[in-house]
């Protein structure tokens, strides 16, 4: 049983990361077969599975806007993705929640002006959960736009950062989000900096939220770094594929 | 509805000037009012009035069981109504995604701020006290996560806790006032071109490309945060509203 004192001692964190560590991190793009765009992101426990279809016929028909694709974001969580009991399958209100914030995210970054009349799905499968799934979920999310050949003013960043007692913390975990102060997930896009989600529960001061921004902008670069790689990986394999006479998967 | 598509130009425009259509300015609420006790069947009830939007809550209290990692606390439940008797896009059926959001937004400021005290809310063996939030969007003329928020807080401070006896709830029984930690209230802004503004109207809204909803607990913390629309906001202007929200929370302090 962990306890909120064991979150923080000596400068170190549970799993023995430091204040402005990320856990470890493996993104890999193009992993599905028939969607257009995918990505498994791997985050400390968290497994979370990104599809992108589209862009496509808008359905229901009445939803079309003749100046722009509208997004179709869904994020859930398997029933067995939880530490505790089998939960219930399906979108609840907190996944639904969660969808509407992802798909302003998806909004901004995708250049949906290119796609009148589309419809672009990305779907968001929590399979393991660990703290932070909504933030890893919009981050392959975005990867798997990209995989997709969908153009994107920039790579849209999940991240979420915390408060310990005194001290604030990058990337929170399961026991972290449960028995600390506060959690603020936030997604940012790194090159200009604008903060397209940020939710927050606990109690903040000015100087914390300050700080919160410093400590998530760092990190969000290593992520970004990451799904870069992710999707350069991706592309080497389909070349050396090509290279040699395979047919596309 | 067509109305407001069309007037979202002249909106605009008027934002990058640091005007309103109804000439307030960037940081002025319209008139905020609030009355107790509109529903006297619920243990606590309040219509809060921003503008020309209304919101009713009422709070009801009942036995529940409680969460299993939590046998002894009491359960507090935040629900939204868009009720079609507020604005000619809603329709009666299940909760959309914008309840949703509303009643979870409402519903992280107190529960961050610890509004409530839950503990010991034992009634007897397997059952505690539930607080049940009700918000009833009457009238949609904008800013609903304030005007809800105002009414949900008003209500708890209107709440009477009944008696419980032999496991049971005493329907109309009267043990005292609901203590309350804080007082919570919410700002939301609105983001037209580069211009941020507080307190929007509907047609404001639909000229908008996002907002920044915050909670504040007192005069110097933050209790709950949430940016919705596709509106990118940078760490300045994120900064700039934190400050402001500190600053309009007196505004509807002094209405509760």
């Amino acid at each position: 049983m962990v306890e909120k004192a064991d979150l923080f001692k000596n400068g170190k964190r549970l799993d023995g990361r430091g204040p402005k560590d990320l856990r470890p991190l493996k993104i890999t793009a193009g992993v599905l077969d028939r969607a257009q765009g995918s990505c498994l992101i791997e985050w400390g426990r968290n497994k979370v599975l990104a599809a992108v279809y589209g862009p496509h016929e808008v359905l229901p028909k009445h939803l079309a806007d003749p100046t722009k694709a509208i997004i179709n974001a869904r994020y859930v969580m398997a029933p067995f993705s939880g530490q505790e009991e089998h939960g219930r399958s399906g979108p609840n209100r907190r996944s639904i929640e969660i969808s509407k914030v992802a798909k302003h995210v998806f909004e901004n970054a995708v250049l949906v002006d290119q796609f009148p009349k589309t419809m672009i799905d990305v779907h968001m499968e929590v399979l393991q959960s660990d703290g932070g799934t909504r933030v890893a979920g919009i981050t392959a999310g975005a990867v798997a736009l990209a995989d997709a050949g969908i153009p994107l003013r920039d790579m849209p960043v999940g991240i979420s950062c915390g408060k310990i007692g005194e001290h604030m913390v990058v990337d929170l975990d399961k026991y972290e989000d449960n028995l600390g102060d506060s959690d603020m997930p936030f997604v940012i896009l790194p090159r200009t900096g604008e903060i397209l989600l940020s939710q927050m529960d606990g109690m903040l001061s000015r100087e914390d939220i300050s700080q919160a921004f410093d400590m998530i902008f760092e990190g969000a670069q290593k992520v970004r770094n990451m799904q870069i790689e992710a999707l350069k990986t991706s592309y080497e394999r389909m070349a050396t594929h090509a290279a040699e006479g395979g047919q596309n998967q | 509805m067509i109305l407001e598509q069309i007037k979202q130009g002249f909106i605009r425009e008027l934002a990058e000037k640091a005007q309103r259509e109804d000439g307030r300015g960037l940081l002025d609420y319209r008139t905020i009012s609030v009355q107790k006790g509109f529903a006297p069947n619920a243990e606590g009830s309040a219509l809060a009035q921003i503008g020309k939007s209304k919101v009713l809550s009422g709070i009801k209290f009942d036995v529940l069981a409680p969460f299993a990692d939590r046998p002894t606390e009491g359960v507090v439940m935040v629900n939204a109504e868009f009720s079609p008797v507020a604005h000619p896009e809603f329709r009666a059926g299940p909760p959309g995604e914008n309840s949703i959001e509303l009643a979870r937004v409402v519903d992280r400021g107190i529960r961050s701020a610890k509004v409530v005290n839950v503990d010991n809310m034992l009634v007897s063996e397997g059952k505690v006290q539930g607080i049940f939030i009700d918000l009833y969007i009457l009238d949609h003329d904008g800013n609903l996560i304030d005007t809800a928020a105002l009414a949900a807080m008003a209500a708890l401070k209107d709440a009477k806790v009944p008696k419980f006896e032999d496991g049971k709830i005493v329907r109309g029984s009267n043990a005292g006032s609901l203590p309350l930690k804080d007082i919570v209230v919410s700002t939301s802004f609105e983001k037209i071109g580069k211009t941020i503004m507080v307190d929007a109207t509907d047609a404001e809204e639909i000229a908008s490309s996002g907002r920044l909803s915050l909670s504040t607990a007192n005069d110097s913390l933050i209790c709950s945060s949430q940016k919705s629309g596709s509106a990118g906001f940078s760490k300045d202007e994120y900064m700039q509203m934190v400050e402001w929200a500190m600053q309009k929370r007196k505004d509807l302090l002094a209405k509760i």
